[in-house]
Parts: structure tokens; sequence; C-alpha cells
């Protein structure tokens, strides 16, 4: 049986990823805590209350951003 | 208390300084450190605490989806106890510093930003018709602007008329470490401006942090004098107590100073 896959941009790399991942879901399936991360889908930021709700789809561009150390 | 009880400085400054407001937010400590190039978080953190810093610097970059097992800087700087500022630091433009600004802010914890738009990479001194464009932006959205800028006087104003809470003129360079290379300046901008002005960038030792505050400015803001020192832990403290004898010694205002010797005893009542 094979997975069906759909292919996005992640932080700058072409990536499959499981067909039907929510926002969450896909951040848990990377081992990251969604409190600490943010979210740009599109260039356009999602709100946090929106991740479980908001679909991974085909051609997305994603970046998960976090706070690293800085001057 | 002992003569080299170090916990006494902030009690002094408590004491003889009045706390000081950036957008509404009252700080004790007119000490911002930065929280880039420390060799280990360890050692981050005990210079943080050693430094007595209310007010901390983070970076807005991408996740490392390849990491083993890096942790997130907030797993060790709780922003329970820290005021975090998130900076645009490597943005070359308005649209990209004003995209990692929104970034920073949709991460919860404030509406503060330190707008950084770098125009040489060879300098790093910034871009300050980018940093206009991108502080207008912001302040329209919301955000309170702390900016980063050169030492340049009419810059600075046009910052605190496009509605930033802070200006921030550069003693030297980024990570030059050559301390205030334009006193007067620094001075002029602190007159003319109404806004909290604080000096980042540029400090490379106590004695750089001690004549920057005795210009009069509210506050300074260093990373690589502590991160970069042999021992970043005793440089915090360093700069602590630098920090705030610079700011006492400018609140108590200084002799006059001139070329000629004038005895400090009586010159009356010599033996013959």
């Amino acid at each position: 049986m094979t997975t069906e896959t759909i292919q996005v941009r992640l932080n700058g790399r072409d990536r499959e990823v499981e067909r039907g991942h929510s926002v969450l879901s896909l951040l848990e399936s990377l081992e990251l805590h969604p409190a600490t991360v943010v979210v740009e889908l599109n260039r356009e930021i999602l709100g946090r209350d929106r991740y479980p709700e908001h679909d991974v789809e085909d051609g997305d561009t994603i970046e998960l951003v976090h706070f690293v150390g800085g001057g | 208390m002992s003569a080299t009880d170090t916990s006494a400085a902030p009690e002094t400054a408590r004491a003889l300084d009045t706390p000081f407001e950036i957008g509404g937010v009252d700080f004790v400590s007119r000490l911002i450190v930065g929280t880039g190039k420390y060799e280990t978080n360890e050692i981050m953190m005990d210079a943080i605490r050693a430094s007595a810093a209310e007010m901390v610097t983070v970076a807005v970059r991408r996740v490392d989806l390849d990491r083993t097992k890096e942790e997130a800087i907030l797993h060790h700087l709780s922003p329970d106890e820290f005021f975090l500022l998130a900076n645009t630091a490597g943005c070359y433009n308005a649209e990209d510093a004003i995209r990692y600004a929104r970034l920073a802010r949709a991460a919860g914890f404030n509406d503060f930003v330190k707008l950084e738009v770098i125009g040489d990479e060879a300098t790093l001194l910034p871009d300050v018709h980018a940093t206009l464009e991108a502080a207008r932006t912001l302040a329209s959205e919301g955000f309170k602007v702390m900016a980063y800028t050169n030492d340049d006087l009419i810059t600075a104003l046009r910052l605190e008329d496009a509605g930033c809470v802070a200006v921030m003129p550069l003693a030297s360079p980024i990570g030059s470490g050559l301390g205030v290379v334009n006193p007067y300046f620094i001075r002029e901008i602190k007159r003319r401006l109404e806004v909290p002005v604080i000096v980042d960038a540029g400090v490379g030792t106590a004695s750089d942090a001690c004549v920057t505050m005795e210009q009069g400015v509210d506050g300074i803001l260093m990373n690589t004098a502590l991160a970069a020192a042999d021992d970043p832990v005793r440089m915090a403290h360093a700069m602590r107590q630098a920090t705030i004898a610079g700011r006492l010694a400018y609140l108590a205002g200084r002799m006059p100073s001139r070329e000629i010797a004038v005895p400090s005893s009586p010159t009356e009542g010599m033996l013959d």
C-alpha cells in the first residue's frame, strides 16, 4: 500500500509530506512545539489558533521560524 | 556589605536613579543585552543574569529541521523572567525587515521590535532610508519600534517623527568594540529627542559603557562585548557596574576639566 503524498516547499527545501496534514499535525510530525513556532504559509502569517483547522495543500510554501540568539 | 559586594550596584541604581520608560514599559536596568555568539547557552544565561539586564534581544530565523538535539532559545530564556526584544538583524531592505517584525510579533510576546536594516555588508552600517520607510509602516501597524541607526541627528529626528518609541544610534560599527567614536553627536541626539536614546553597538569594554552613559543617553545595548570576552560572565558584571557608574556620573554632573593644577588641600596654615 502506498501513502498518497503532496509536494510542499518547507523552510527552503522541496519536501514530500502525507496528504491530509493540518498545520498542527505537520508540526507534530516534525516534533515541533506549536507554541514556540511561527508559521508563514505562502507569505502570510497563520495565526496559532488556525493550526488545527488549516490543511497543508500541494504546492504550499511554508516557513517555520522561531527565536534564536541574536544582538 | 563588603566593598566587593557587587550586588550593591543595582540597589544603588534604584536609590539614585529613576526607572526609564520605553513605549509604556518601565525598566530599572539601563543595560540591554543580546543573546548571540555565546559558546554555550549556560554561559549565556549566567552572563545575562550577571548583567542584570531586563530587556534581552533575540533574532528570528528558520527552524533547523535537520537539528539533532538543538534546543530553542526560549528553552533557556524564559519570557516570564526577561522582556524579549526581537530584532530584524540580517535584513537588507524595508520589506524584509517588516516581514521579520511581523513574524516576531506573531510569536505572541509583545509589540516591540528592534528595527535594523543593514545597508552595507562590510561595515554593517544601517540603511537609514530603508530604516525610516520600515519604521513608518511598522509604527502604523502598532509596533513599538526601537530603531537602530547611525549617529546622524537628522535621521534620529525623522525616526522619532515616524513614531519610534526609542532611537538607537551606534557607538561604532556592530561587533567592532571601538567604543563611542563620536560622543558629540550622541550628546546632540540625546539633547534633541524626546523619546529614549539608547546607544546600540560598538561598545568593547567597561570603560566604553561608562563613557557612553556619561553622554547622558538613556541606555545601552550590547552583545559581542559580553559574548566575545574571555570570561563573559565577569565582563557582564563589569558592564552592569560601568553602566550604572556612567549614569550616576552623568546625573552627578562632573567638575570642569582644566589643563592647570589646583591644590585640594589648604594652602594656608603651612608650618614655617
